[in-house]
């Protein structure tokens, strides 16, 4: 089995202030990850604004050099600062796409602008026929044409088609992993389902792998086949995203799980969270410990007992 | 029977523009008759461009043009007397804001003065409504911030050393420092992550029992209606389409596109496929004939492209805007599971 994507003991520092009053902050330590090229999978990346997740999804991007282990995509290693060719051509395998489709598009600028200079730098097509048609192909997959797009500016779609427009981009260079940065947090209530179904469907039907990085548990266990759940910078808990979320082991995942809003005592005002459970999730926070393996499948991080 | 604080008559409220001799008009906030009553969570829920943002405005009392009402009346029943924003001058606006009508703003980073420290701000806001000279407005305020679990320090610092749960604490206590009878929260938790989320919902549900004000709280989040509000009304294209107590309004939704927007919730536990609705929201400066929701209904019918349907009783205080709310079926039947302990 050959791997797409290897994640190894990755760690990064940022240093904060000058040479008197410097700070330290470890925004990922020790993570390690892997996805497989033969089958495409949704692997989640779950934990609070300050866990590391975006962090560790620009280093997978390459907009971030790791301080410490390697990132390695089809066996070949990219972790370290590389010429401009061997960055395109990474480039074309990892796409994103980010959280506010708003700001991914230049307001100014008409969206089939974007597309096409993605598609003639990657694609290194000329010709107008084959621009649009790359385009088109793009466009068909997410549910939109070229026709619907041509001409238009971001202010003139709705949040959800642009989000879609945003994903074609991605796609026009045909990349077999997909990093979809909170993809569906700008994206309104209606609308949120059509994109989350779309990711489903570039794994299904097109076999692109995606990482899915996200804080919304519900939509996470909807669609995802693995799951890391990260906690300031470590992972806690690592697995199948049914076992994982249907029965949490960590505390902090514990608490995350208790924390999500159900529907189902609708109207009846519980908001009350066991402040144990909240004691127990931070209590470990400073402490390394080390990910140990279930039966089950998952790993999940133990504490030594002091 | 409670009493109601706010009438909400027949309200127009449009955004009116000439650009060198071109009219245009949006028609944010068309015809909306509501009522809420004292000591109640109303939810308003409605996806961007649907006219929330503008109705609450509104209601705010903070009309500024392009915007202006049309028709209609917005009558508050304050302790000290009863007001129609719609024809209120300027000072009696003055009067009741903070005092009476708070408002808990959205993205607490733009909020707070990034300059000023907490206690400056707090200042600003609260030292002239609350009338209390210095050793008693300072106890008031500590006071105050104990209720909101915040250390009394916070007053000392600058917005960026507090986290963003902390933030969004602080405005809270700012908008309900004055123990207001009417708060509106304007997605108050948009930004911030589920656990802390959960916090400040908490929060402002156990300052409102505290107080006992009514609270209008606005998001596109469906879950957080269904734990905070007890009545919740849905804006669709600018009108109320439905709204109803929050238990029926999740249970047995009677306007199609409230059935979906329950429907589409994704829930752990359940990996069934969830249905998204095709077509995009309407654009206000030319909405769709009839039915607003029509070209987007699963149910609609040729009279629903002709003929606005009136918002009528279907149920016990529940209101619904559609011509075949009797044919709308809950998508997903709702059932137990197993609360994880």
């Amino acid at each position: 089995m050959s791997t797409l994507l290897d994640v190894r003991n990755v760690s990064k520092r940022f240093t904060m202030g000058g040479l008197l009053s410097r700070k330290t902050v470890d925004a990922v330590q020790d993570a390690s990850l892997s996805l497989s090229a033969e089958t495409p999978e949704i692997f989640t990346i779950i934990g609070e604004s300050g866990s590391g997740k975006t962090t560790l999804a620009r280093m997978i991007l390459g907009l971030e050099l790791p301080t410490d282990g390697e990132i390695s995509f089809r066996g070949k290693t990219v972790s370290h600062r590389v010429g401009r060719q061997e960055r395109l051509e990474f480039m074309a395998n990892v796409q994103p796409v980010f959280q506010n489709p708003f700001e991914a598009f230049n307001p100014l600028k008409r969206i089939d602008r974007y597309l096409e200079s993605t598609a003639k730098r990657f694609l290194k097509l000329r010709h107008r026929d084959d621009l649009d048609a790359a385009m088109d192909s793009a466009l068909q997959k997410v549910g939109l044409s070229i026709a619907e797009v041509r001409g238009r500016f971001p202010h003139e779609m709705s949040g959800g088609q642009l989000q879609r427009a945003a994903i074609a981009r991605a796609l026009i260079p045909n990349p077999p992993l997909l990093v979809a940065d909170e993809p569906v947090s700008m994206v309104d209530a209606s609308l949120r389902m059509s994109i989350v179904n779309l990711l489903k469907s570039l794994r299904d039907d097109l076999r692109v792998s995606v990482i899915y990085i996200t804080h919304d548990l519900a939509t996470a266990y909807y669609i995802s086949n693995r799951l890391i759940i990260m906690q300031r910078g470590r992972i806690v808990e690592m697995g199948d995203a049914r076992t994982v979320l249907d029965n949490p082991e960590h505390p902090y995942s514990r608490l995350l799980k208790a924390s999500v809003l159900s529907t189902e005592d609708a109207g009846s005002g519980k908001l009350i969270t066991d402040p144990g459970m909240a004691e127990r999730a931070t209590a470990l926070i400073r402490q390394p410990g080390r990910l140990v393996a279930r039966p089950d499948g998952r790993s999940v991080r133990v504490y030594e007992r002091a | 029977m409670t009493e109601d604080l706010l009438k909400v008559e027949g309200l127009k409220a449009y955004y009116q523009m000439n650009y060198f001799g071109v009219e245009r008009e949006v028609r944010a906030v068309d015809d909306i008759t509501m009522t809420i009553r004292k000591n109640e969570i109303y939810g308003i829920a409605g996806e961007s461009s649907s006219g929330k943002t503008s109705f609450i405005k509104v209601l705010a009392a903070a009309i500024r043009p392009p915007m202006r009402i049309v028709a209609g009346s917005v009558k508050y029943d304050f302790k000290n007397g009863p007001i129609d924003v719609a024809t209120a001058t300027p000072a009696q606006i003055e009067a009741v804001r903070w005092r009476h009508l708070s408002y808990i703003m959205q993205g607490s980073m733009s909020v707070l003065n990034p300059v000023r420290r907490i206690g400056r701000t707090f200042e600003d806001f609260a030292r002239r409504p609350l009338g209390l000279s210095g050793e008693a407005y300072r106890a008031r305020v500590l006071n105050h911030l104990e209720r909101l679990k915040l250390p009394a320090d916070v007053l000392n610092a600058y917005p960026h050393e507090l986290s963003g749960g902390m933030r969004q604490r602080v405005t809270i206590g700012l908008a309900t420092v004055c123990h207001p009878e009417f708060v509106i929260a304007d997605e108050p938790t948009t930004a911030l992550d589920v656990v802390v989320q959960k916090e400040v919902l908490g929060l402002i549900r156990e300052i409102q029992q505290d107080m006992g004000s009514s609270v209008v709280f606005v998001t596109h989040d469906m879950t957080v209606h269904a734990n905070m509000a007890d009545r919740v009304g849905i804006i669709y294209a600018g009108r109320l389409v439905e709204e109803g107590p929050t238990r029926q309004m999740f249970f047995a939704p009677k306007h199609p596109y409230t059935a979906h927007l329950v429907a589409s919730l994704p829930r752990i536990g359940d990996t069934a496929q969830r249905p998204a609705l095709e077509g995009r929201p309407p654009s206000l400066a030319s909405p769709p004939s009839g039915c607003r929701f029509h070209p987007r209904c699963p149910l609609a019918i040729d009279k629903c492209k002709t003929d606005v349907p009136p918002l009528i009783q279907v149920a016990n205080d529940h209101r619904s805007a559609c011509w075949r709310w009797q044919d709308v079926e809950p998508l997903v039947v709702p059932q137990r599971h197993e609360v994880m302990a």
